[in-house]
């Protein structure tokens, strides 16, 4: 009532500019309700029935979740995608920082450097994962090949249920080039001038690198840290395509769990429960991040507070 | 500095020694600091070579010697024909059309719907536009796979299961939330004088999008379609779930088809993984400086 209210006072020109506003927002908002909020709707109702696609969904309450709790796949499926945030995403920030600031001390042909390192993020996803799976190959592969060389018999990789996990992980640093190029970009946006004012303090490298890089550097930090995050939660195609989740469900990533109870066990409603059950790890996830950063991320014009 | 005093003598030798020895102990750091630097830098970047080495060096063996010890990093003997027995192997140029019709039409709707919105968003008012775009945002945070299963449902009602449009349509609608967002920050630098001059000059509001806004927005537009073409062209999943026959495949999901066989034939599926990599890669060849500016929108000024 109100809202109609204050469309009918709006001067015409200004009423006239309100209908074009929504006439340009429309595709946006006919794919928002389509796809978007239906689906949302929709999933949520879902994650509370039985559903497998060719009879219609019936209502079971929280039965799916109970089910969830009871299900041994479920808890390694959640495990092992843990382990792989825990350990790639840390390891791919460490790792790209540092190279980012190799390639920020004035090195002659910056632009090659950055295109060597940055090349491997551009190979699509299903090309380097048949190249790593090629590599990875206990007979014939790159890998063993190399270490026979020195008289090391290299372990049978993802074929192992020890080497599968740390494999994967392994192949996800060859992308750190993506997070480098953010934190190239910063590094590179950072005033000169407090270089220049803690020179003039007397302050060496160590603290120059510690009180003014690192502090400048947090919120590219924090955003590289909430994305690769996000992204390492959703790894599909990698053990999808290389290991089928085995061997002994070592690489049974909670997407892919989700992908075979949704389209190849056709548990629709059991597999809806899954993507909200994600949904809410990777929500609280992220609020923690946020709740932290007030203590940690350094946002120019802001005092920090105690 | 070398500049002669009054006394005619050199002020850099008259400098103080204590001054001199900071001098070259800070250019024996720097020489010391090039020494480390350079080193680690090289063989980082050995390390993420030696992958592609190793793969276009696979696409050009001989299935016999592909798996010689040690190593032959130069093939011996040379197969370009690989590249051709590909093409039997599967369908590839099927493929490839396939690729390149889902790949086309979806990025040149995600560019058109997106910057129409962001347009909406970033320079005309309506009542609740603030609220609108906070959903906006908060879409980008949603996992799709909550979304993903509804969809596919919604989809097979529409009968669009095994075709095309599951790949394209979303994105004539606002499909990707996340390239409005960006090309609404862009759209907000721009002066509104250039609004109000063409509205002088009698121009529609679709006039200004059209032919103000838009021109002004080159390097942002070309951000959303370099960055919107990698995602259409390296879509594993959507393809994956989506499609059933192979003569729908696209590139990404037909290359999987390698894999169905007996013997994988290593050599060729590497040709085949050259093959989708190397448009890839030609883009960022021609395209770097949109790259490095969508890498500066996205990550940097937030």
């Amino acid at each position: 009532m109100h809202r109609f209210a204050l469309f009918r006072r709006m001067p015409g020109y200004k009423r006239r500019e309100a209908f074009e506003g929504y006439l340009f927002i429309m595709p946006w908002l006919v794919g928002l309700i389509a796809f978007v909020i239906g689906p949302i709707v929709a999933s949520f109702y879902l994650s509370f029935t039985d559903y497998e696609i060719v009879r219609s969904p019936t209502f079971v309450g929280l039965r799916n979740f109970n089910q969830l709790i009871n299900d041994r796949l479920f808890w390694q499926a959640l495990r092992v995608s843990t382990i792989y945030v825990f350990v790639s995403v840390p390891l791919g920030l460490i790792l790209s920082f540092a190279v980012a600031l190799l390639m920020n001390q004035n090195v002659a042909l910056i632009g090659l450097w950055r295109t060597v390192y940055y090349i491997p993020t551009l190979v699509p996803v299903i090309a380097s994962t048949m190249l790593w799976l090629w590599i990875f190959n206990p007979e014939f592969g790159l890998l063993n090949m190399l270490l026979a060389q020195i008289g090391i018999k290299g372990p049978l990789w993802l074929g192992h249920s020890q080497w599968a996990l740390p494999s994967l992980i392994i192949m996800s640093l060859w992308t750190v080039g993506a997070p480098m190029l953010i934190y190239l970009a910063g590094l590179q946006g950072i005033p000169t001038d407090l270089y220049e004012a803690a020179d003039i303090d007397g302050a060496g490298s160590w603290a120059k690198f510690r009180n003014v890089t690192i502090p400048m550097m947090t919120p590219v930090i924090f955003f590289n840290l909430v994305i690769n995050m996000i992204g390492a939660f959703q790894v599909f195609v990698q053990p999808f395509i290389m290991t089928q989740g085995g061997p002994r469900y070592a690489t049974l990533f909670y997407v892919l769990y989700l992908y075979q109870n949704a389209f190849q066990y056709f548990r629709m409603g059991y597999a809806s429960a899954l993507a909200w059950v994600l949904f809410a790890i990777i929500l609280i996830l992220t609020a923690l991040i946020f709740r932290s950063s007030a203590l940690w991320v350094y946002y120019e014009g802001e005092v920090r507070r105690r | 500095m070398s500049t002669p005093s009054a006394t005619g003598r050199v002020t850099y030798s008259s400098a103080p020694l204590s001054q001199r020895r900071w001098f070259a102990s800070k250019r024996r750091r720097a020489i010391l600091h090039k020494l480390i630097v350079y080193p680690i830098l090289l063989a980082g970047a050995v390390v993420m070579m030696i992958p592609l080495v190793w793969l276009v060096s696979s696409s050009f063996k001989d299935s016999g010697r592909i798996f010689v010890f040690p190593p032959e990093w130069i093939p011996n003997p040379w197969r370009p024909e690989n590249y051709l027995a590909v093409l039997d192997a599967i369908p590839f140029m099927r493929f490839l059309g396939n690729t390149v019709f889902v790949t086309a039409l979806a990025l040149v709707g995600q560019v058109i719907s997106s910057s129409l919105v962001a347009f909406g968003f970033a320079r005309l008012s309506f009542p609740g536009r603030d609220v609108l775009f906070l959903i906006l945002l908060a879409t980008i945070m949603i996992p799709y796979q909550v979304t993903l299963i509804p969809t596919f449902i919604l989809f097979r009602m529409l009968g669009w299961l095994d075709t095309f449009a599951p790949l394209i349509v979303p994105y004539w609608l606002g499909g990707g939330a996340f390239f409005i967002f960006l090309l609404r920050q862009f759209f907000m630098r721009l002066p509104l004088d250039l609004d109000d001059a063409g509205r002088i000059d009698g121009a529609s509001t679709f006039g200004i999008y059209r032919h103000i806004i838009l021109p002004q927005s080159r390097p942002a537009l070309g951000v959303v379609a370099v960055f919107s073409f990698l995602n259409h062209w390296n879509d594993f999943f959507n393809p994956l779930i989506f499609l059933s026959s192979v003569d729908n495949y696209t590139l990404a999901l037909g290359i999987n088809l390698f894999r169905g066989y007996q013997v994988t034939q290593w050599n060729l599926l590497m040709a085949a993984s050259v093959m989708i990599s190397v448009p890839c890669i030609l883009l960022y060849a021609v395209a770097q400086r949109y790259f490095i500016q969508g890498i500066v929108f996205t990550g940097v000024k937030q």
